[in-house]
């Protein structure tokens, strides 16, 4: 699979230490939701790092975006959210993945979970959707959260058919009904589908996240076949 | 030439122990498909299937019983992380295929939980494989595959099937789970053959 030269057409701040990227890239035929690119930068010596994103736009021709979560220390995150402008150039190739995919010609309703960056594939699966759709958003606190403005789109136009629920760790709203806490079987139980819809479960987030997550829909009856998960590690930066 | 990307100075440097598109961690990061199988050790077994279908199968005592190596190898995952120095404990593929009589060339290794991945059988022999089943000196957790997985440090880490159920050895290749999904059928890291076309 070749690269192609991809460049900056724009960039917007989701959060302190997040950025979504506006890739423009000749002849993209776009992807499934879910996917991912890598991605490759190479300094003036020749120096090449290399990186995998998910992607996290509705897929279309031409134009991608990913979403950055900046890792202390890291070697390419930082410079994705802080110093790529528009104009610059990077390369990538994909779109790459074909099994933590959401087609939009699937029927099943989906829950999508994702613990902090990794709600990144999962939008774009909630952008995509075109069937019932839950996404349960496991967030530090609100000023960590990333889609805001498009979640709060997506919940507004309320035609049943998209439903988002944050799960708040460490800092919760004001007001907010529950104390900040980990996501448990109870809050994954309100949410879940019932065991007969059919349903489709894709986790997302870090290591720690998914497999908790993973163990408790396993614990409360549902079919390992039908839960896809993608794991962040601690590193990727 | 290549495209430069403007502002990008990189920290790292090449490496000769780096395959090609490797960035060296010091974590051990994890990668699943699906929810993690918790496998109890009193119900565990661990089968070589042979194209005949002859079966020779290991219970746990059985199979902690065989003689075992202490490999500290590199691994490669072709999510682009490598790690150095990982220290195992498990029996030699040589071991457990001692006594079997096969013509097969190709192996399939099984995972409880479904999993997949195919491999010839010369890059499972003469030392290059294992089943592994404790790291860092102690038991392997269920995230990084326990009870025993497969260790092939040579290939993509995808190929070290965790869960290890069962090796099937086969006359003809057959593709698994990555590697109908778009993965590389072999995935040499120095060869950087991470996907299909690579």
């Amino acid at each position: 699979m070749t690269w192609q030269p991809a460049t900056v057409a724009a960039a917007r701040a989701e959060t302190a230490t997040a950025r979504t990227l506006v890739l423009d890239v000749d002849g993209w035929a776009g992807h499934v939701p879910g996917q991912h690119i890598d991605l490759r930068l190479t300094a003036p010596d020749g120096y090449r790092a290399y990186r995998s994103y998910s992607i996290s736009s509705a897929p279309g021709p031409g134009r991608l975006e990913v979403t950055v979560q900046a890792v202390t220390d890291g070697e390419v995150s930082p410079y994705l959210v802080d110093v790529a402008e528009p104009g610059d150039q990077l390369e990538i190739r994909g779109p790459l993945g074909g099994w933590f995919v959401r087609r939009p010609a699937d029927p099943r309703p989906a829950l999508l979970i994702g613990g902090g960056s990794g709600v990144a594939p999962l939008m774009s699966m909630l952008r995509a959707a075109t069937h019932p759709t839950r996404l349960l958003y496991s967030t530090r606190s609100p000023s960590e959260a990333l889609f805001t403005a498009d979640l709060a789109t997506a919940r507004a136009a309320d035609d049943g058919r998209i439903d988002v629920t944050y799960v708040y760790t460490r800092v919760a709203p004001p007001g907010w009904p529950a104390p900040p806490g980990r996501l448990d079987a109870d809050a994954l139980a309100r949410v879940a589908w019932p065991r007969d819809a059919d349903a489709v479960t894709f986790v997302c987030g870090p290591t720690g996240f998914v497999e908790a997550v993973a163990d408790l829909l396993v614990d409360i009856g549902h079919d390992p076949a039908n839960i896809r998960t993608e794991r962040f590690g601690p590193t990727g930066g | 030439m290549a495209l430069i990307t403007r502002g990008f100075g990189g920290r790292r440097r090449d490496d000769p122990n780096l395959p090609p598109g490797q960035y060296r961690t010091d974590d051990f990061p994890v990668l699943s498909a699906g929810p993690t199988p918790r496998i109890s050790l009193d119900d565990w077994e661990l089968a070589v299937v042979t194209e005949s279908g002859e079966r020779s199968t290991w219970s746990w005592a059985e199979f902690t019983a065989l003689p075992a190596d202490e490999p500290t190898v590199d691994i490669h995952c072709v999510t682009h992380w490598s790690k150095f120095g990982t220290r195992w404990r498990g029996v030699s593929l040589d071991t457990l295929l001692a006594d079997v009589e096969t013509a097969a060339e190709y192996v399939v290794a099984h995972s409880y939980g479904g999993y997949t991945t195919n491999i010839p059988l010369e890059d499972l022999l003469d030392g290059q494989a294992w089943v592994a089943y404790e790291f860092d000196g102690e038991p392997l957790v269920p995230a990084h595959g326990g009870p025993a997985r497969l260790l092939v440090p040579h290939l993509y880490f995808w190929k070290s099937a965790k869960w290890l159920r069962a090796l099937e050895l086969r006359l003809d290749d057959e593709p698994g789970f990555w590697e109908t999904a778009g993965y590389h059928n072999y995935g040499d890291p120095w060869r950087e053959q991470r996907y299909q076309a690579d």
